[in-house]
């Protein structure tokens, strides 16, 4: 049953992210991005991840998609006709070719290293989210702080950016 | 029971369309939501690894990783909104003040 799950959500996302890059307008992209990213929360479900799952979908779809959806009706942008790059041909082949090598290498790697002090049980008894805040307020403290001051530093910068500049006035004309 | 390294597949899949689009398109807009697309395909990575070498470290950068997705799209909407109020475009050749 997981691995269904696992191939409609691997196999969506995929599609919306190609979808995503592909399609000619851009408030369409912006709505083949919301699928792709409600995609990629059913897979952190998948792997146990519920409160990932929760900021996924309030802060990525919630917040973060609506402001580029704004900014795409607030510009009113035209679509041109040729909404690639110029020499992009010279890139498909390339990716392709780069694309399978990785692949090839991924199927082939194991993927073992020492296991961490999280197992699945543990995680299950107190549910995910219980695990991620005593984390998050024990050992990685002082990341979140720093991510504190990096969104209020952000947050200025946006409204310093985005202000209505003053109008220039000449100080000799004075 | 899925192994890793089909997670692993599917992260790397979207990060290279999301570089993909960072290189061929020309709206500005869209070069952002690649830039998204390739964090998220980072965040399934990440939390893949986490779930199946059973610690809870992957999870917290992934959560991180949101936060600063917020900024940066955050910043770059409104370098979006700078440089259309001059120039009506938001196309990416036709930036070039700061090319040398």
């Amino acid at each position: 049953m997981v691995v269904v799950f696992f191939t409609y959500f691997a196999l969506a996302s995929i599609v919306a992210g190609v979808m995503t890059v592909a399609l000619k307008h851009p408030v369409h992209c912006g709505l083949a991005l919301l699928a792709l990213l409600l995609h990629v929360s059913g897979l952190f479900i998948l792997l146990n991840a519920e409160f990932l799952w929760a900021v996924q979908v309030i802060v990525y779809a919630g917040a973060i998609l609506v402001l580029y959806l704004f900014v795409l009706m607030l510009l009113n942008l035209k679509t041109d006709d040729r909404y690639f790059h110029s020499s992009y041909r010279y890139f498909l082949a390339p990716a392709a070719i780069g694309s399978a090598y990785v692949l090839f290498l991924l199927m082939r790697s194991p993927f073992k290293g020492t296991k961490g002090d999280a197992p699945t049980v543990a995680v299950l008894q107190d549910g995910d989210t219980y695990a991620v805040g005593i984390k998050m307020f024990s050992d990685y403290l002082l990341q979140f702080e720093i991510v504190g001051v990096f969104l209020l530093g952000a947050i200025i910068g946006a409204i310093v950016l985005a202000k209505t500049p003053k109008p220039v006035v000449d100080k000799r004309d004075r | 029971m899925v192994p890793l390294s089909a997670y692993v597949a599917v992260s790397a899949v979207l990060f290279l369309t999301g570089l993909l689009g960072v290189l061929i398109r020309r709206n500005f807009i869209i070069v952002l939501m690649s830039v998204e697309i390739m964090l998220n395909a980072a965040n399934i990575n990440l939390v893949a690894f986490s779930y199946y070498l059973e610690s809870m470290a992957g999870q917290l950068v992934a959560l991180f990783i949101i936060a600063i997705a917020a900024g940066e799209a955050a910043i770059g909407l409104a370098i979006i909104i700078v440089v259309f109020r001059g120039k009506i475009s938001t196309n990416v050749d036709e930036m070039n003040l700061l090319k040398w």
